[in-house]
């Protein structure tokens, strides 16, 4: 039991970095921009996070840099799609090679300031701890980051959901010709909507490499996460509720394949990864493979409602062309 | 806007003076005036890319005029943006609505506005809406999403959505293209009641006995130049705007040829089919076509044509029922098969669908036959073949085009049109499914691709025309099936406009001549 | 100045021309693509070196550097080749699967199968070890081809039956095929406890230039292997297929409007699979050669990224096969000198500009500039 309730609770800490990338591009896709470069952008803002933690001792103020940097390089995208309409795979894998490049090179050596450089506070909340089971899980000497997530989710929703810009977000995304001629900027809301994306993926990788794995390890420091929170968000049918629910199992997930490994036993047999560490290998691959697994369900789902995907998504406006 | 005039008919609300549009290559509007009446409709009559829709989208901001002058009110306007126009009071329908699908009807009409600040009080909003449909005898439910909606019932929402703007003058861009008899009624006693409360309407529209039924004035277009400027409609009779609109006399009817008719080509028994959202959209369709006829397949759009048209060509799955053709059960055979057995359809949308945008003339005009002797060549295309194939079409049809390497997405729509009608022709089709074949292209091209058909009619291939044009259905075709909610309603072969009008809106054949006899 | 003032100097301040921006109304000629292609490939090179010259370094002698060390003589040019094979085929793989619009992402993880694939063939083993070279060769070419088809099977196969995105589903198989291979590496090929395979025999290896070095002195030295052949004979029969076959047409169809492919009755589904199926194959290929020809072991880390950076090149040679065997040369150039230079993200991020700046240049393929003098108008 103990067992489990540790693997949720730093599955929710995990999970978290997932949550704010996910959400994240769910704003993006929301207004009709695909931005593939979600990993990319997470790379700029755990290393510039890292990077401004480590040179003025303040990770606040790293959070805060990192997630403008991502939001910046974000804009390389916005300019290439929005302005210059030109495709948005290509562009925001071209994006990622950018900023994985740019990431490289400015955190070269950073690698070694391991341990110097200070990380976000973590703490339990009082109180909410302790309720039984769920205390433990969401409460308990977490990282202000996931309180964060706490808050944030339910006010995403709310903001797409219940509010103006809200619904001028939805239209831009389902139909900007419709948008435009009642005065809406498609073209500065979308490059609005790019820059969140930006900002939540840079604050994503900031929540990484400032308090969920501290420390600065190259592309291995978001390991593919970028791409999950891609998934994800189909998966989540571009809801930050479903998108919070999606990112907390994969974190939990993540959590187990590494902590399996742990016990000698597990449910009273012999665990095969303790014994044969070897074994372990195939336990890295669930998390992708898992992935796989969501998206043939996503798509499924999606298939069979017609409600979910932003019908714009993908698809340049340009002003006075048919279509949408 | 305080100097409040007396409602006299003189009183001009706006005014274009010599205004001119050019996009590259085609000059739009060519110093054109217009002026529109307080309370009075105002037709726009012309044909298409007579420059109808392009003059009123100057002026409802959404192109700039490259010359002459606007007024409103007597003050002089230059609108950047749809959204400066609609604030001096000038809302536009387009024929395409401008309407958010997910989104619930209050939503939409609020969808732009400075008010609600930032929470969104729906219930509020839904009332403040319902009474004003009422006032307008616009009846919609504000709490509905639109994909649930009737298109009659979208274009309420759009007119709703401009009079809460505070329009007063109502541009509505060919609004009857999308509604069944019944429903023009309606949007006609709506329109009348609104110019009683004093707002002004252009309608534009190509369709003559609409101009004369509605409006009290009408403008007429022709190549983007004014050939009529505000005659009273009384003055004038249907000749004489047709005269105007066209530039030359009109024959109403199309020379047709007789053509023996020969044996059954398609036959169609209890076809069901559902559209993309898992929805029955053909619920068991009976029909025939004979070698030698063409037959005309009239309803509102969205009523079965286009899946019809894809299960007959295989592109999409019968769920039952039975196609066969020449006495050959093709039923769910692949496209492919299908193309072999002669049939060929003229799909409704060709940039989507017809063509190719980036590939060159000649990979589009092999679509068909890329695979077969003699351009197909074994494992391979025998791109001389091709070559000269493409030539051979691009004269036969007298396609204008640089060369047969060009991309087509850079030829007009008339031209894209010959290089689908040329490809579907020239295999010398069986039977042949046309949709919308004329819909948007000019004059001329629709001469053009009518008498096409015609000869293809002449050299004994069947044809279904599938069309959403009344007209275009009663001249060319020996015989019109009409078709409502994925039903064949029944057939007239006399070309009964009342009749067809009403299985359009779903009643049955039996059922007007019942009510006919008693 | 007053307000009034301010907005009079503003209308009557005009630029002595005016820049005019519209859409292309014929198509532009023939020369102008790959002349964008090489302008963003000099403007990434200018990026490149004002990172360098931020950092401290110095740009001009830094590419003096790369172009020596990758093409100042035949032996480091036969070096630059051996990083530009497996470079080649992956190229290749992107290329044919980019045609159809088919974003395969997964020439990484196709490229571990490859080279999984072609390892088995010694260390399972399949082939006796004193098997014929020639025996080696061909049952290693099927193995790693038919690997890596594997691998672009699995996400073919889930984009025609349950639509899956096919990025994502390649790009998660790539992380599996990196675990899959480190299993087999650690626990069950492991030479002594390290994290290797024991080397291949040398009848196992692909010939190699320098095995002639006997006969003909010049080609002494030279490691440039057979790859190069595999990808010079794939890159025709690339090109052959897309430019003159039938299924290069519904190809290209499909990738233009697959809506008029499925009207024309050319099976998207079925393509798809076949595609995903043919480009996995040539990025097994592409590990394939890698692993007999240079590595001759099954190790961890085969790859410093030609998956992604056959992305690339895929675009920068315009998905054209011919043009892609240039181009990776330049890139293998750029990878093996780049390695030399100091931050070591350089060359990463030089690729990353010159994709971005190459997308924004297709805005210049489907518009005109034209900028015309005031007085002119």
């Amino acid at each position: 039991m103990d067992f489990i309730l540790i693997i949720l609770a730093s599955g929710v800490a995990t999970g978290t970095v997932l949550l704010y990338a996910t959400v994240g591009e769910a704003f993006s896709e929301r207004s009709g921009i695909l931005n593939l470069g979600v990993e990319g952008m997470m790379l700029i803002g755990a290393m510039t996070a890292y990077k401004v933690s480590a040179a003025t001792n303040n990770p606040w103020l790293g959070l805060l840099v990192a997630m403008f940097a991502a939001g910046a390089i974000s804009q390389v995208h916005a300019f290439i799609t929005i302005t210059l309409q030109s495709d948005q795979v290509v562009s925001g894998l071209a994006l990622n090679f950018l900023a994985i490049g740019i990431s490289l090179v400015l955190g070269e050596g950073l690698t070694s300031l391991r341990d110097v450089v200070p990380s976000l506070p973590s703490f339990s909340i009082p109180v909410l701890v302790q309720i039984p089971i769920l205390g433990r899980i969401f409460f308990t000497n977490q990282s202000v980051m996931v309180y964060l997530g706490f808050i944030f989710v339910p006010l995403a929703w709310y903001y797409i959901n219940r509010t103006r810009p809200g619904l001028h977000l939805r239209a831009v995304g389902e139909y900007p010709a419709a948008a435009d001629t009642l005065g809406i900027g498609v073209y500065s809301l979308r490059y609005f909507y790019v820059f969140v994306g930006g900002l939540l993926a840079g604050l994503g990788g900031a929540t990484i490499s400032l308090s969920i794995s501290p420390g600065w390890f190259g592309a291995l420091t978001t390991a593919g996460q970028g791409w999950i929170a891609i998934g994800l968000v189909i998966f989540a049918q571009w809801n930050p509720v479903r998108a919070a629910f999606g990112a907390y199992t994969f974190g939990a997930l993540r959590r187990l394949v590494l902590d399996i490994q742990g016990p000698a036993t597990l449910l009273g047999f012999a665990n095969p990864f303790f014994y044969n560490p070897h074994n372990a290998f195939f336990l890295k691959m669930i998390p992708f493979a898992f992935t796989i697994v969501v998206l043939v369900i996503g798509s499924r789902e999606a298939n069979r409602k017609r409600i979910g995907t932003p019908s714009a998504l993908g698809l340049p406006y340009i002003r006075g062309q048919r279509g949408l | 806007m305080n100097q409040e005039k007396l409602s006299t008919e003189t009183e001009i609300v706006v005014r274009m003076s010599g205004v001119s549009k050019r996009f590259p290559g085609v000059l739009a509007n060519d110093q054109v005036d217009f002026d529109l009446r307080k309370g009075e409709v105002h037709a726009l009559l012309g044909e298409n890319g007579a420059g109808k829709s392009t003059l009123m989208n100057v002026l409802a901001g959404m192109y700039r005029a490259d010359g002459g002058t606007i007024t409103v009110h007597d003050q002089l306007v230059d609108f950047g943006s749809p959204r400066e126009a609609i604030e001096a009071g000038i809302g536009m329908v387009h024929q395409h609505f401008m309407l958010v699908p997910s989104q619930s009807v209050t939503e939409n009409i609020l969808l732009g506005l400075d008010e609600p600040r930032f929470r969104m009080h729906l219930p509020q909003y839904n009332r403040k809406i319902e009474q004003m449909a009422e006032q307008y005898g616009l009846h919609v439910d504000p709490a509905a999403r639109i994909w649930q909606l009737t298109v009659g019932e979208q274009q309420r929402v759009e007119i709703l959505k401009m009079l809460y703007r505070g329009a007063d003058v109502l541009i509505m861009d060919e609004p009857t293209a999308v509604l069944a008899p019944s429903e023009i009624d309606e949007l006609f006693n709506t329109l009348r009641s609104m110019t009683a409360q004093g707002k002004s309407i252009v309608f534009i529209s190509h369709k003559l006995h609409e101009v004369m039924d509605i409006s009290d004035r009408v403008t007429v277009l022709q190549k983007g130049a004014v050939t009529s400027s505000g005659v009273p409609t009384a003055d004038v009779t249907r000749a004489d705007l047709a005269r105007m609109m066209v530039g030359r006399e009109v024959v109403f009817r199309i020379d047709k040829k007789d053509v023996e008719i020969g044996d059954v080509v398609l036959s169609v028994e209890g076809l069901k089919a559902d559209n993309e959202k898992g929805l029955p959209a053909l619920r068991g369709v009976d029909l025939n076509v004979h070698a030698g006829e063409i037959v005309g397949l009239a309803g509102v759009a969205g009523n079965g044509q286009s899946e019809l048209s894809e299960t007959l060509a295989g592109l999409r799955e019968a769920l039952d029922g039975k196609v066969m053709v020449h006495g050959e059960d093709v039923t769910n055979k692949s496209v492919k098969s299908g193309i072999r057995q002669g049939i060929s359809l003229v799909p409704a949308d060709r940039t989507l669908v017809g063509t190719a945008p980036n590939l060159s003339v000649t990979d589009n005009v092999i679509m068909k036959n890329y695979d077969q002797s003699p351009i197909g060549h074994g494992w391979m295309v025998n791109s001389t073949e091709a070559g000269n194939y493409a030539t051979e079409l691009k004269d036969d049809y007298d396609i204008m085009v640089p060369t047969i390497d060009t991309s087509v997405r850079l030829l007009s729509g008339g031209n894209l049109q010959k290089v689908i009608l040329a490809r579907e022709i020239s295999s010398d089709p069986k039977l042949m499914i046309a949709v919308q074949p004329t819909r948007g292209l000019d004059v001329g091209a629709i001469e053009g691709v009518q008498k096409l058909l015609l000869e293809q009619r002449e050299s004994g291939a069947a044809i279904l025309l599938i069309s959403e044009e009344l007209e275009e259905l009663l001249s060319l075709s020996d015989r019109i099936y009409v078709i409502y909610e994925g039903e064949i309603m029944g057939e007239v072969l006399d070309g009964d406009i009342d009749k067809i009008g009403q299985m359009m809106t779903g009643t049955r054949l039996e059922q007007i001549d019942t009510q006919g006899d008693a | 100045m007053t307000d009034t003032d301010m907005k009079k100097s503003a209308s009557r301040f005009k630029l002595p021309f005016s820049v005019k921006i519209e859409p292309r109304v014929d198509d532009p000629p023939k020369w102008f693509s790959p002349m964008l292609s090489v302008i963003a490939v000099v403007f990434a090179l200018l990026i490149g070196a004002l990172v360098i010259w931020l950092g401290g370094g110095e740009p001009w002698k830094a590419y003096a550097h790369i172009a020596r060390y990758s093409f100042g003589s035949v032996g480091v040019l036969s070096d630059t080749m051996v990083k530009a094979i497996p470079l080649m085929l992956v190229g290749l793989a992107c290329s044919l699967a980019f045609r159809m619009k088919l974003w395969n992402i997964g020439a990484e993880g196709q490229f571990y199968l490859g080279a999984f694939g072609a390892s088995m063939i010694v260390l399972l083993p399949v082939l006796p070890e004193d098997a014929p070279k020639w025996l080696f060769i061909i049952t290693m070419i099927i193995s790693g081809m038919l690997f890596g088809a594997l691998w672009g099977f699995i996400p073919g196969f889930l984009k025609a039956k349950y639509n899956v995105n096919e990025i994502i589903s390649t790009l998660m198989m790539n992380y599996i095929a990196i675990e899959w291979n480190n299993y087999f590496i650690y626990a069950v090929w492991s030479e002594g406890g390290f994290q290797m395979s024991r080397m291949f025999q040398r009848n196992a290896w692909l010939p190699r230039f320098s095995d002639l070095g006997k006969t003909i002195p010049f080609f002494r030295g030279l490691t440039t292997h057979m790859g190069l052949l595999f990808a010079i004979i794939a890159a025709v029969i690339l090109w052959w297929i897309l430019a003159k076959s039938q299924w290069g047409y519904e190809i290209r169809l499909i990738g233009d409007n697959p809506r008029a492919a499925e009207y024309a009755g050319v099976s998207i589904k079925k393509n798809v699979v076949l595609v995903m199926m043919l480009s996995g194959a040539l990025a097994g290929l592409a590990g394939m050669s890698e692993i007999t020809g240079v590595v001759h072991r099954l190790q961890g880390a085969i790859s410093p990224g030609y998956g992604y950076t056959g992305i690339i090149i895929a675009w920068l040679a315009k998905l054209n096969p011919l043009a892609v065997i240039l181009v990776s040369i330049l890139f293998g150039a750029l990878i093996l000198a780049g390695r030399e230079v100091q931050p070591s993200g350089i060359p990463t991020l030089i690729q990353g500009v010159i994709i971005v700046a190459l997308i924004a240049s297709d805005y210049f393929l489907r518009n005109r500039v034209s900028i015309t003098r005031r007085m002119e108008e």
